[in-house]
């Protein structure tokens, strides 16, 4: 194939994805002098980010000054169930504030407190109220700031563009390949550093929060250029996504409606969450719904609301109210806030909410409760990177946002999804393009392998009457929702395993129509490529880690094994094989380790998370 | 989604095509379930009639704006149209934008918009007050928010009869979306940048006659013409043709204003 066309094109920096991760990225990069491109494979601005709702998580200490990095910190940890790499946890929770007050620099416009400040609100496993926030549209803020900042600083932005392939130069990278969506024109990028910001893959769930975008591309090329993958058994069910109508089933609903005062109740009307506080939680989490209710104004002497317990444990509980028959009509369990706030305030707070329940769904948010459940909305798991640097174990290969793991550990909690991805994405920017300044050229293009991808990916166009992608991506999404999704046992992610081999089969014998221009089909069918990869590593590293742990809970192993706690389940390709191992996990110094507090392990007995908070804690910045 | 039994069959006449001159409707009959919004619809005949349908979407909950489109002749976002919305014991038509160039069948080409966001000169932040801090109050913030809900489905650039009827007119005139984002960074309480000559000139705020349409299309209610165009053109006024403001130059022995001199630079010009 001599004849391959393609646009060519040469940078310092490619940056890939164009949510807040990877706008952030190219924000640094270009500010530090590299030639830098922002690919986007939706138009610019469309990315997951514009759907974060509740707010962006730091200790600005604007509404409770006993806030400080060392409570973000603490806080991060427990709900990661000390899952986390410690030292990007720290680094996250020391940044964030100069990341959102940069933001705001850039023109963002937060909600404000009395005195003019950033205002804050209260999300789930968060000590104090910390989210700062616009209404229930934090992202949109967000992006469209982070946007415009590229826009003014002149960042080459690649719009409907899908990279399918990293090409390698003797271990090192020397380019990206892809196609642009609207004229399905392949693209070769050359480049000395390459930042992945490409999200994840909850494409490959039925129930999901997550678009057609979120196929784990990066995840699946940063594996194939060599690079580890490791916690992708760890995925986040967020606990309150919409049950009814059918078509709009696991569309987001914010926990910012819990943060600012509504509540889980069954079919009985009960508060149920009073009967799922862990052990783990005990200590910091309200008695009884007087404590409950009283801790929105008074956090000094009560504790949270469970309604506000981490995500993990939100989704598993509302789970099992429904399975023991006490769920809402059509699955779910009821969030209100109708009977707890003035219509008012909901208006003004949660306008989106008030929108997308009547516009969708005919429910008037302050007249009724809301029907939810669990929808799949995050991985905790991603490439494996250097806390301080986000460097892959590939050399000139970088990672930022939900792509890449460590950050959350076994869960992430709401609002830290926001702040992680400016917080990395600045750092991704800023070691790239160090790195990139550090080569002279970037690494040789062999073009026999950018032949073989082409060749690949037309394959689908060159066979009649085979597979259909639709139909594999639905069933793949039946397979994952049925038998890797929110409970998990050995058999039945042995048998996803097999089906999910036997969807590869099918994909290798797809076949498309028409032309490669803005084709959903033929892009569906790359996309699967990288939807059965992830899937693949998900439901096989499930396997292995034999115990439950923040978004991973196995039936067959129901509790928290202390050995467990220990390792992180690593995945890496070689020869064309996965290679799944289990490795240590970077030790926390003793002093990270005091503020921290005890182990979960439920045959210890709570310890009082008072007693280990260290002196001082709180006063810091 | 699964299809009920006996459900209704409903008939979506969908525009087809590479260009507008050789295209045409096509017309493709499903059954349809209670709740359904018209993107579900394209799905459905993606997966089972015509899998090569070109439609952009993304996060099919009206916050990304990527799937505007003319439904029965009305331009919205196809992920928030409800079916039970719609008559549909008649075809439902569904056309792409017509102000912006085909790429294929429903999608459009809007790049037209992110050129033009690359003249808007940048927002630049006053410096903090005495103690390190940026403070803005709520009340003062609010209106700009406003403008800050904007998700740039551009529907309100597509219905703007300057551009729609009128291709010449894109290069001097940038739309009701830029005069949104104008108007945001011209209230917004922090800003330094001066952008009124700028916005007359190169803008073409003056080819707007506030026929409103962009408002009443503008799927997150933004009061466009009377909060953001009409207090735009109220500025540009007076900063330039206002004979008190003319006097209050000559006695406080302020710059006078000339055009181009002030002029921020673009960064498209840089």
């Amino acid at each position: 194939m001599g004849d391959l066309a393609y646009d060519d094109r040469e940078y310092d920096v490619v940056v890939i994805g164009a949510g807040g991760a990877g706008i952030r990225a190219a924000i640094e990069a270009k500010t530090q002098g590299a030639r830098t491109a922002l690919v986007c494979k939706s138009l610019f601005g469309k990315a997951h980010t514009v759907m974060a709702e509740g707010g962006i998580a730091a200790a600005l200490r604007n509404v409770w000054k006993e806030d400080g990095w060392d409570v973000h910190f603490r806080d991060t940890m427990r709900g990661g169930k000390l899952l986390n790499n410690w030292r990007m946890a720290q680094i996250h929770a020391q940044e964030a504030p100069d990341r959102v007050l940069e933001l705001e620099e850039w023109g963002a416009l937060f909600d404000r407190t009395p005195d003019g400040l950033i205002l804050q609100r209260d999300f789930g496993g968060h000590r104090y109220a910390r989210l700062a926030h616009v209404g229930d549209r934090t992202g949109l803020e967000m992006i469209r700031t982070l946007q415009n900042r590229a826009t003014e600083l002149g960042i080459d932005v690649l719009m409907e563009c899908t990279m399918q392939r990293i090409l390698m130069d003797s271990g090192r990278v020397a380019g990206v390949f892809g196609y642009w969506r609207q004229s399905g024109r392949f693209i070769l990028l050359r480049a000395k550093a390459i930042v992945l910001a490409t999200g994840g893959a909850g494409r490959a769930w039925r129930v999901t929060s997550n678009s057609w975008e979120y196929s784990g591309d990066g995840m699946r090329m940063a594996l194939e250029a060599g690079a580890a993958l490791q916690d992708m058994e760890f995925v986040q069910f967020h606990p309150t996504g919409m049950v009814w109508p059918l078509s709009v089933r696991g569309l987001l609903v914010t926990e910012g409606v819990r943060g600012d005062g509504g509540t889980l109740r069954n079919s009985k009307g009960e508060r149920f969450m009073f009967r799922y506080v862990p052990d783990f939680f005990r200590a910091e989490t309200a008695e009884n719904e007087a404590e409950a209710d009283r801790w929105y104004e008074d956090k000094k002497n009560n504790r949270r609301t469970p309604d506000l317990l981490p995500r993990d444990e939100v989704a598993r509980a509302i789970n099992a109210e429904v399975k023991a028959g006490r769920g809402s009509p059509h699955g779910g369990v009821f969030l209100d806030i109708a009977s707890r706030r003035s219509p008012d305030v909901i208006r003004r707070r949660l306008p989106s909410m008030y929108h997308q329940f009547k516009e969708l769904a005919d429910i008037d948010i302050t007249k009724e409760p809301m029907e939810v459940g669990p929808t799949c909305h995050y991985i905790m798991g991603g490439i494996r990177v250097d806390a301080d640097t986000t460097a892959s174990t590939v050399a000139g290969l970088f990672a930022a946002g939900e792509v890449a793991a460590g950050m959350h550990g076994a869960n992430r909690l709401g609002g830290n999804s926001l702040s992680d991805l400016v917080v990395f994405g600045r750092r991704a920017g800023l070691h790239a393009a160090q790195y990139a300044a550090s080569v002279r050229a970037p690494g040789a293009v062999d073009t026999g392998d950018l032949d073989a991808t082409a060749k690949a990916m037309l394959a689908p166009f060159d066979r009649g009457g085979g597979e259909d992608p639709y139909a594999i991506l639905s069933e793949l999404q039946g397979t994952m929702q049925d038998l890797v999704g929110l409970i998990r046992t050995q058999s039945e992610l042995e048998e996803a395993t097999r089906r999910i081999a036997d969807y590869r089969g099918r994909l290798d014998r797809v076949s498309v129509r028409g032309g490669t221009r803005y084709n959903p089909a033929w892009n569906t069918a790359l996309d699967l490529v990288s939807l059965l990869t992830v899937s693949e590593i998900c439901a096989r590293a499930a396997a292995v880690r034999t115990e439950s742990r923040g978004g991973h809970t196995r039936d067959d192993f129901p509790k928290t094994d202390a050995e467990w706690g220990k390792k992180n389940v690593v995945v890496r390709k070689r020869d064309g094989a996965l290679e799944i191992a289990t490795e240590p996990l970077p030790e926390i110094p003793a002093d990270l380790r005091a503020i921290v507090g005890e182990q979960p392990h439920p045959k210890e007995p709570a310890g009082d998370i008072e007693s280990t908070k260290p002196a001082g804690m709180g006063a810091a910045r | 989604m699964t299809v009920a039994e006996g459900a209704q069959q409903v008939t979506f006449r969908i525009w087809r095509g590479e260009d507008r001159g050789s295209g045409g409707f096509i017309d493709h009959t499903i059954p349809i379930d209670p709740g359904m919004v018209v993107l579900d619809a394209l799905f459905r005949i993606q997966a089972t009639q015509a899998p090569d349908l070109a439609v952009r979407w993304n996060c099919k909950a009206g916050k990304c704006g990527s799937c505007s489109a003319e439904i029965n002749g009305h331009p919205h976002l196809m992920c928030m149209t409800r079916l039970s919305s719609l008559p549909t014991d008649e075809p439902v038509t569904v056309a792409p934008m017509a102000t912006f160039p085909l790429v294929r069948d429903l999608v459009t080409d809007v790049s037209f918009n992110y050129e033009k966001a690359k003249t808007i000169p940048a927002f630049k932040a006053a410096p903090p007050g005495p103690d390190g801090k940026r403070r803005m109050y709520q009340e003062e913030v609010e209106r700009v928010q406003e403008f800050h809900k904007c998700i740039e489905c551009f529907l309100c650039q597509n219905v703007c009869h300057v551009i729609r009827d009128h291709d010449e007119n894109k290069q001097a005139f940038s739309g009701p979306r830029f005069f949104v984002r104008l108007a945001a960074l011209e209230m917004h309480p922090l800003d330094t940048n001066d952008r009124i000559e700028l916005i007359r000139a190169k803008h073409g705020l003056g080819f707007c006659n506030i026929t409103k349409c962009c408002t009443e299309v503008c799927p997150e209610d933004i009061h466009i013409t009377d909060n953001a165009i009409i207090p735009l053109k109220e500025r540009a006024v007076t900063e330039f043709y206002d004979p008190l403001a003319w006097v209050k130059r000559r006695i406080l022995g302020g710059p006078e204003p000339q055009i181009g001199e002030k002029e921020p630079v673009a960064p498209s010009d840089r």
